[in-house]
């Protein structure tokens, strides 16, 4: 057995908290060598990622791959456990790609980087952490580490919006971003003690829970809980309000890692928490969630398509392609869930890309309303050539990995409820209209005058526009092996058929 | 009968120390006073270790039960006589500032130690009673200490009315339940209570919730916590931090022995009573806290929500199965567990309430806005402090929070426990207000005090190993969970 196989989800842990300890110590003045050291970090994680997916053995394995445990607290039978199956080596090469790539955007920030940098660490070494843990308290434990540097990264370092009427200050957008999610992880908290005393094993490990076999009364009462809870993380109709004020209040680099890893922690809580321990908890309470899965698509569409404001627009198409994760997993059929898995990692890269061009447009004209930006392309032509690649990805345009996880799930919707997949494929004929007007209008327009000296991408955007584009070319146009992994963890998971 | 004194040999030591405080003061000149925190946090600790020494395996009684040296005695002897070195060495440059009789001041913190470890210890409700009072009156007194300060008139006018009415209740409690029992050992009621199983008479019954409302009343559980805002207000800071944490702590002590020992067959009786104490005392004190402008104010109602969450904990000390009283280990656990975590961040929140007041002459929370450009690391202690408070993970708080909560749904107490949850939710606003001042908005202008912000280093010290304290126990419990359950063996048999 080869010794970083052991440790290497540790490491992969410890690492992010490790860096936001040095930083706090580190004297203040040293900027340049704290975000040399931060994207070392990054890069270094992103390199214990690449190991992991080059050694997951996708073909026949165990579910759980990479364990290690350590025992924590043997009074309530808590252990730092460790492990990751298919579907969470799926979300870690996201993180690993959206870690550096924020890292990098957020280069420029000069106002207390320092703390800036602690906070990012830490959210990271979160979502790390939720990704890899296989005994709940600590999963649980660090979902609300990944919820918590939100407050000040957006309320320090975001931007307020206004609005006719009134103004969105980013204050508001955080704290509601941070009550909303520990509200809804209230729910996850009280299903977990639920699952710990139900079960009597005196164990929070997932695997022990998983087979434990809960009553069919229990699970209909607790899934649901699990769902909505997680699901709130997620961005699932209606607990979704605070995902667009946030995401559009936070800082680029917050934003992109906020609506590409963030979110995903709440998808993949409802599979590894929900629809993992309580297979008929889950076809109990599928309906629901196709239902609230389509309104997502379908509301989130409409709504992006009404906005004014490029982030919020962004910020609503984000609630609408979650809409496609949760149809995928309702469906509890592999092609399904692959898609779902597919779609999360997808949405992912995409919506980071669109949050980098975003914020570069915002950062030099400083607006972000879309009746007074047009016809950037003339003097911003590499950053309309990413948008056009981000919008053809998010429209579902064959070639970009936004067409095949779609068309995963469709396909799993078809076997399953067809009738719902075809209000599917209107969210995704309404996605075309608001992202083909967009890239019409913002880019290709009538160029303002105000805008002619604005200058293109800068190279660090330029650098991760150019990163997550290709990601989103190469998943679109080879994405067997990605599927692979992700209907390697799909395939153990006893409530998905087919 | 045993009557073996040297048992008490730690507790000698500890009233020695106040008195040898008083004679030190006598010798010392005037200026130079303040400097006996140093003799009294010595002394303080030295009685904790020899506590440790003599009574480390030691279980035995004196005078039949009345006054009992158990684990969980001792644990509580040591956390309580720590934790009063540690208040007295956070108020050293308060007093140095503000107080001019430090003798007394820390002459009565060792009294009230003396008091605490007492009502921890005690087997018999009179001795328990008498305990109490030892500690109250030393708080009486230490509440007014400012004695020019009208404020701190107020407060101590409040504390001593509300104490000594509540000290009234608490004795007539006492005196209904030796008038159906005819006993006040804790062992000789819970016999009592065994035979009787079922068919209380109302006078058992007035008597355990006249108890009840009298211990309910010294914790500040709503809604008998209306003394606890203003004489938290009012009091000198030090004295505020040791009526939340200390003063506290030994109150659960006693709660905890009581009704472990002596109520845990009357469990059907007095259940459902801490249930609706607890939540009354989470909703009221977290809701109230919100509109707080004061930052001792708020830290008082956030302490009545933290006892609320500590009643959870009481209230889940045993489950009726099949008619039959099942004790339940992890709560008394949890609720020590808890006790000590919420020292760490209080004492921590506690003592940069006292750094800054030293430096703005205010606790308005408005002094706190742009703390973070005055002090980052005054800022640090102080968020993560507020961030243990409201339970929030790689602080101490989180960890405790989950032991509560499972050991309520241990009890059946789930849906009690998702109470508490909601509450949690409702106090990170408050605190994030906090946090948003000190880190997001601007130094009052108003504010004319000098930008930065000088720790002295002992405080900065302090502030450091506290706030290393809540992080390492959220990171790494295992050490102190087996003290707990080594406690909470002592006063619950093993399920």
């Amino acid at each position: 057995m080869n010794g970083l196989d052991d440790s290497v989800l540790s490491l992969l842990v410890v690492l992010p908290f490790a860096a936001a300890v040095a930083l706090i110590l580190w004297p203040g003045d040293q900027l340049r060598r704290m975000k040399w050291f931060s994207a070392g970090v990054a890069l270094a994680s992103t390199a214990l990622v690449a190991w992991v997916l080059l050694r997951f053995d996708y073909t026949d394995g165990p579910q759980y791959q990479f364990i290690s445990e350590t025992a924590w607290l043997d009074q309530l039978g808590i252990g730092f456990d460790l492990g990751v199956d298919g579907i969470a080596v799926a979300m870690l090469a996201l993180t690993a790609i959206a870690f550096p790539a924020a890292i990098l955007i957020g280069w420029n920030i000069d106002a207390r980087s320092k703390d800036y940098l602690i906070l990012l660490n830490l959210l990271v070494g979160g979502v790390y952490g939720t990704f890899v843990s296989i005994d709940l308290f600590f999963l649980f434990f660090f979902y609300e580490i990944a919820v918590l540097p939100m407050y000040l990264l957006i309320a320090y370092w975001g931007s307020s919006t206004s609005f006719p009427r009134f103004t969105r200050l980013k204050e508001y957008s955080a704290m509601k971003l941070v009550l909303f999610l520990v509200g809804g992880s209230v729910l996850v908290w009280i299903s977990i003690i639920a699952m710990y005393i139900e079960s009597d094993l005196d164990t929070f490990s997932l695997i022990e829970l998983q087979g434990t076999g809960f009553d069919e009364s229990f699970q209909d009462w607790v899934f649901p809980l699990l769902m909505l809870g997680f699901g709130l993380l997620g961005g699932l109709w209606p607990l979704h309000t605070w995902s667009p004020d946030g995401h559009v209040s936070a800082p680029t680099s917050v934003s992109m890692l906020h609506a590409g890893v963030l979110m995903k922690l709440g998808a993949f809580g409802v599979i590894r928490v929900g629809i993992q321990t309580m297979p008929e908890g889950a076809e109990a309470w599928a309906p629901l969630l196709l239902g609230l899965g389509a309104i997502n698509v379908i509301y989130g569409s409409i709504a992006a398509m009404s906005q004014t404001d490029l982030k919020y627009v962004i910020g609503y198409s984000s609630v609408s392609h979650m809409g496609y994760v949760f149809l995928g997993l309702a469906t509890l059929h592999t092609l399904g869930v692959t898609g779902a898995v597919l779609q999360m990692f997808s949405h992912g890269i995409m919506t980071a890309l669109m949050f980098t061009l975003a914020g570069a447009v915002y950062g030099s004209s400083h607006t972000r309303d879309i009746r007074t930006l047009t016809g950037l392309a003339k003097v911003m032509p590499v950053g309309a050539f990413f948008f056009a690649v981000a919008g053809f990805a998010s429209l579902g345009l064959p070639g970009f990995s936004g067409f095949v996880a779609e068309l995963l799930v469709f396909l799993g919707l078809f076997q399953t409820y067809p009738w719902i997949g075809a209000l599917g494929v209107i969210g995704a004929a309404i996605t075309a209209v608001y992202m083909l007007r967009l890239l019409a209008k913002v880019y290709f327009g009538e160029t303002d005058r105000r805008w002619e000296n604005l200058p293109d991408l800068k190279l660090n955007e330029k650098l991760v526009a150019g990163t997550l584009a290709l990601t989103l070319l190469i998943v679109g146009l080879v994405p067997f092996y990605l599927i692979d992994i992700i209907r390697e963890g799909v395939r153990h998971i006893p409530a998905v058929t087919g | 009968m045993n009557v073996n004194f040297s048992l008490l040999i730690p507790e000698y030591v500890l009233v020695g120390v106040a008195f040898v405080v008083l004679t030190v003061d006598f010798l010392l000149p005037r200026q130079h006073r303040f400097h006996l925190s140093w003799l009294a946090a010595a002394g303080l600790v030295v009685s904790a270790a020899v506590a440790m020494v003599y009574r480390w395996d030691t279980v035995e009684t004196l005078y039949d039960g009345l006054f009992i040296a158990d684990k969980f005695g001792l644990f509580f002897f040591v956390f309580l006589t720590i934790l009063t070195a540690v208040i007295v060495l956070i108020s050293h440059d308060y007093v140095r500032q503000h107080i001019r009789q430090p003798g007394e001041f820390y002459a009565l913190m060792a009294f009230a130690a003396v008091g605490m470890v007492g009502m921890a210890q005690a087997g018999e409700l009179l001795t328990a009673y008498v305990a109490l009072e030892l500690l109250s009156f030393s708080l009486y007194v230490l509440v007014a200490f400012r004695r020019d300060d009208a404020e701190g008139n107020e407060a101590g006018v409040k504390y001593i009315v509300l104490g000594a009415f509540s000290s009234a209740i608490l004795l007539y409690g006492i005196s209904m339940v030796w008038g159906a029992t005819g006993t006040t050992y804790y062992d000789g009621i819970a016999e009592y209570l065994a035979l009787n199983d079922g068919n209380l008479d109302s006078t058992m019954i007035l008597g355990l919730a006249l108890i009840l409302a009298g211990l309910g009343f010294k914790v500040a559980a709503a809604p008998f916590h209306m003394w606890a805002p203003d004489t938290y207000q009012g009091a000198p800071t030090p004295v505020t931090a040791f009526l939340a944490v200390a003063s506290k702590a030994a109150a659960f002590a006693l709660i905890l022995r009581l009704f472990t020992q002596a109520l845990m067959p009357a469990l059907a009786e007095w259940q459902i009573l801490v249930v609706v104490l607890a939540v009354a005392t989470m909703v009221i004190g977290n809701l109230v806290a919100i509109v707080q402008s004061n930052i001792k104010r708020m830290l008082a109602y956030s302490s009545v929500g933290q006892v609320g969450f500590l009643l959870v904990g009481v209230a889940a000390l045993g489950s009726i199965e099949g008619g039959a009283v099942v004790p339940i280990t992890l709560a008394s656990d949890a609720v020590m567990l808890h006790l000590v975590g919420y020292a760490f961040a209080n004492l921590a929140a506690f003592a940069t309430v006292i750094v800054v007041y030293n430096h703005i002459e205010t606790d308005e929370l408005s002094g706190y806005s742009g703390l973070a450009k005055r002090s980052p690391y005054l800022s640090m202690v102080m968020a993560a402090a507020l961030f243990s408070l409201a339970g929030l993970p790689f602080f101490v708080g989180f960890l405790t929070k989950f032991y509560l909560f499972t050991a309520a749904a241990e009890a059946d107490l789930l849906w009690l426990a998702g109470v508490a949850m909601a509450a949690s939710v409702v106090s990170l606003y408050y605190y994030l207000m906090v946090v948003k001042r000190m880190f997001i908005d601007d130094v009052a202008e108003s504010d004319t005090s000098p930008l930065l912000i000088r720790i002295p280093s002992l405080g900065w010290i302090l502030l450091g190993a506290l706030l290393v304290g809540t992080v390492a126990l959220g990171v790494y419990p295992q050490p102190v969970a087996d003290a707990v359950g080594a406690a909470s063996g002592a006063i619950l048999p093993d399920a």
